[in-house]
């Protein structure tokens, strides 16, 4: 019996021994670092090994799944990260909170890439463009399959048809899934007013037993997959998906949508602030924005990117590149701590219901 | 003799224990019991009764409930078949049981998604067969299954460990003493195993209560346990009072019922 | 008749504990990357598993963390089980008592109160709070299997030993330690394998940059696990099915029980008096 432990424990050392051998030469002893936190899936890989092979500067990548699971860690302060990419009513509660330091432009010269639509469109969540630079912009829409759905997809009401229980991806993230039921219902996505967030969550909790599933990164291997046939999703995964599986369609419904913007922001606890900004730097380059879109299909708001494009479809693509003056469009601001609170709880309703 | 002075070899654990079990504890009490202000509040105790953690804390007693009386149900008839092979054999079939639990358990979790899905291989085989597809996915069944198999072994050991220490004698005695099977192990083999029972019982029941990771990867986000609200507390909304004061509940809520079960086991183990 | 019954039993019971594992294993060698159809045959994940820096990085870390948790512990936690032995009664259940509460706790409790005292000690989250909160649910696990074999020991051979003129330190490593051996051995082991398991509390104590296998594959469940994580589970636990057989099954050796050898949390419960302190 000692013996068979005896040998059980000399082969897990050995395995962590080697493991110990191999730790010391990735760990991360320098000061040369940045430390990145993103979206799942919102960079090409390729770029951080080139942004390290450039600059010697070693990238640390950290991947969260929602704006509501990336402040509290921010805020907590227990993790300090130089670099984050949160969406823009996050960005303006992160600036209400006094949460983030502002960018120092002459490190990042490559601004002037970012086109001026979307710096004036930045300018609603962050005044004077102190504080974020735009990385992706995007809608939100339906995504579905062609095969499983015949009729005409324009309205988020398919998403409250009976006929596709089980059929149907929904957000699992409180803004997004709301701004849907308020839009649905005709309100204003940044609505605090109690009745109408009542109704929604009502709306919401009658969608309930038709939903197969509240997801978020998952509602793009589900489509592809087949497994439903319509989802909730961000209009940056609609080239990707379609590139995957061709039955696959995107539709901004006519009641309106988010209008989004994803943006790098440095917040206070920042060890590498200039690091953080070189990488910055490094993401507003042409040739590194177009391949970074390439890999993501997340619209660049990077003009001489977009001129890059060579595939003629998807640089004039309606999905990556609407004219957006075709839709109802509003941009979701930060509600404020308390308002923020009550829509989770209300959320939690919905989910729990 | 220098008994004094080997008694202090205790010291680095007990101040580990003070920093690390204790400490944490206090903090968890202390944020219960305060607002975000840090003023003196009961709300957040008190939040259990609002609609959603009580169906929570509902539905994630029924699921415990429901998992731990299946895994008995499964490792029970096991544990005796287990029991009656040759010892050479049980004791690689017993290791065949609990090898699995080497495997990453959120992976092997995970796998029940390829498993179960809409297209996934059960239903694969299923339209092979020409059957009707079974759609248990984000319902409630699929995430029982998950936590049965998830805690299954934990059922299994100690109740195949009590059931093979059982004297044969004993049995051997009552059958000749004309006991029937069910007179057996009704008055013999069930008694005599009940301490395996019960801490398989507490094995399994304790993470089936609390687990978020099963319901997450198998419920689809449809169904909330209290693991989940608690886990979203911390996590997505910051608000560490009330995440606190669901954890002291819940904290409470298996303190009584470890009180409960050992009980019993006092009680029966005569 | 009853016996096949049983065969059959048994059997049902087995693919259901292995079906996940065949299909984890069978991914492994999917060539196409979706997992809900098989795309032909390919070695490509294992190959590709070696050159996957984040992969190998967390495995690395998964390792390295167990080993030294579980070390760590072992050493604190056998001292910690000498020490109480010279202890009065009360003091010692005191303790015990204490060292249960990791056990019987929530693990999401645990650890959000070790996140909550790491964040007010302002400490950065990374590997070091990770590796603290793994001791510390790790100790209990060697206290409870050291500390019963300590009650068996029979001191006389100690005392024989000072007698014969051994210093205590000499008589404590010539004739006590050896006699632990094997409990301290079960207690590095499972502290071992609980480490290498968990996930809930790393995913509430871990930082920027930091991942286990567990949170690795936390975070991929949400956005499609990457191949080549079968493919490096699928090694680990063939390598385990191995090594267990070999060392179960070396030629000559005879079980002297018909006990189970890996044990887990919960046999040390089961065997260490849990009931009798709680």
């Amino acid at each position: 019996m000692r013996k068979r432990a005896l040998l059980l424990s000399i082969f897990f050392l050995t395995m962590s021994l080697s493991g110990c051998g191999g730790n010391s030469s990735t760990g991360i002893n320098s000061d040369n670092v940045v430390y990145v936190f993103n979206w799942g899936e919102y960079i090409d890989p390729e770029i951080l090994t080139m942004f390290t092979e450039e600059t010697g500067i070693e990238v640390v990548y950290d991947e969260f799944e929602t704006n509501e699971i990336m402040y509290p860690k921010i805020k907590a302060g227990a993790v300090n990260y130089d670099l984050v990419c949160p969406s823009d009513y996050m960005i303006k509660k992160m600036i209400d909170n006094d949460l983030l330091q502002e960018i120092n432009y002459d490190n990042v010269p490559n601004y002037v890439n970012i086109g001026e639509d979307y710096w004036a469109q930045a300018e609603s969540y962050d005044p004077g463009n102190r504080y974020s630079v735009p990385y992706v912009w995007g809608t939100v829409g339906i995504l579905y399959n062609k095969t499983m759905v015949t009729e005409k997809v324009d309205s988020w009401g398919i998403l409250w048809d009976p006929k596709y229980k089980d059929e149907i991806l929904m957000q699992d993230s409180v803004r997004d899934a709301f701004m849907v039921a308020e839009r649905y219902l005709g309100y204003s996505m940044n609505t605090t007013d109690e009745d109408e967030l009542q109704a929604a969550k009502k709306l919401l909790q009658q969608q309930k037993p038709l939903v197969q599933a509240y997801v978020i990164d998952q509602v793009r291997d589900k489509m592809i997959g087949n497994e439903a046939a319509i989802g909730v999703i961000y209009s940056g995964e609609a080239i990707f998906t379609q590139r995957e599986n061709p039955d696959l369609e995107y539709a901004i419904p006519k009641e309106g949508t988010a209008l989004w913007m994803d943006s790098w922001v440095i917040p206070k606890g920042a060890k590498h602030k200039e690091n953080a900004e070189k990488f910055i730097n490094y993401l507003c380059r042409p040739d590194i924005a177009y391949l970074n879109f390439d890999y993501i299909t997340y619209s660049t708001p990077n003009m001489p990117a977009r001129d890059l494009i060579e595939d003629e479809d998807i640089r004039t693509s309606p999905i990556a590149f609407p004219d957006l003056s075709q839709y109802v469009l509003e941009v979701q601001t930060s509600l404020g701590e308390e308002a923020d609170r009550h829509l989770s709880d209300l959320w939690r309703e919905v989910k729990s219901y | 003799m220098n008994n004094k002075k080997v008694r202090f070899l205790a010291g680095p654990y007990v101040l580990w224990s003070a920093g690390f079990i204790i400490i944490p504890l206090c903090l968890i009490f202390y944020y219960a019991f305060t607002d975000a202000s840090g003023a003196f509040s009961i709300d957040n105790v008190a939040g259990i009764i609002s609609y959603v953690n009580m169906k929570a804390l509902i539905l994630s007693m029924a699921f415990s409930l429901g998992s731990t009386l299946i895994c008995l149900l499964i490792a029970y008839p096991l544990a005796l078949i287990l029991s009656t092979v040759s010892t050479k054999n049980s004791s690689l079939l017993s290791l065949l049981f609990i090898l699995p639990m080497w495997m990453n358990s959120l992976l092997r979790t995970y796998a029940w998604q390829n498993i179960l899905e809409r297209k996934g291989v059960i239903n694969g085989i299923l339209t092979a067969l020409s059957l009707p597809p079974l759609y248990i996915i984000n319902k409630p069944p699929a995430i029982l299954l998950g936590m049965v198999y998830d805690f299954l072994p934990f059922m299994i050991l100690p109740v195949y460990n009590s059931v093979s220490r059982i004297d044969k004698d004993l049995i051997n005695a009552a059958s000749d003493l004309g006991a029937g099977y069910r007179q057996i192990f009704l008055r013999v083999i069930w008694p005599l195993s009940l301490p395996g029972v019960i801490s398989g019982i507490t094995m399994v029941f304790v993470p089936s209560l609390t687990t978020f990771v099963i319901s997450d990867i198998l419920g689809g986000g449809k169904i909330l346990l209290i693991g989940n609200v608690i886990e979203q507390l911390f996590t997505q909304d910051s608000d560490w009072n009330a995440g606190a004061g669901l954890s002291m509940v819940l904290m409470v809520f298996i303190l009584i019922s470890m009180m409960i079960t050992s009980k019993y086991d006092r009680e029966d183990i005569r | 008749m009853k016996k096949t019954l049983g065969n059959i039993y048994l059997t049902l019971v087995l693919i259901f504990m292995y079906a996940p594992i065949a299909t984890l294993m069978i991914l492994s060698f999917n060539a196409s990357k979706s997992r809900s159809h098989f795309g032909g045959f390919t070695l490509g994940w294992y190959i590709g598993l070696l050159e996957n820096e984040e992969v190998m990085a967390a495995f690395r870390t998964t390792l390295v963390l167990a080993f030294l948790s579980a070390v760590i512990a072992t050493v604190l936690g056998t001292a910690a089980c000498t020490g109480m032995v010279f202890m009065k009664k009360r003091s010692r259940s005191i303790i015990m008592g204490i060292t249960n509460i990791p056990m019987l706790n929530a693990d999401i409790v645990t650890g959000v109160s070790l996140m909550l005292l790491f964040i007010a000690c302002r400490a950065t989250m990374g590997f070091t709070t990770v590796l603290l909160a793994h001791i510390s649910f790790n100790i209990p696990y060697v206290i409870l299997s050291v500390m019963p074999r300590y009650r068996e020991l029979k001191m006389s051979t100690y005392e024989a030993a000072l007698d014969l003129g051994a210093t205590p330190v000499y008589a404590f490593f010539k004739v006590v330690i050896p006699d632990l051996m094997g409990a301290i051995l079960s207690g590095f082991l499972m502290s071992f394998t609980m480490s290498l398991d968990d996930f809930i509390i790393t995913h509430f104590t871990q930082g920027p940059g930091f991942d286990t296998l567990s949170t690795k594959i936390y975070s991929e469940v949400k956005k499609g696990i990457n191949p080549e994580i079968y493919a490096l589970s699928t090694i680990m636990f063939l390598t385990i099915l191995v090594l267990l057989f070999l060392v179960n099954y070396r030629p000559g050796s005879k079980r002297p029980d018909g006990e189970i050898h890996v044990r887990t949390r919960k046999e040390v419960v089961v065997s260490s008096g849990k009931r009798g302190t709680v």
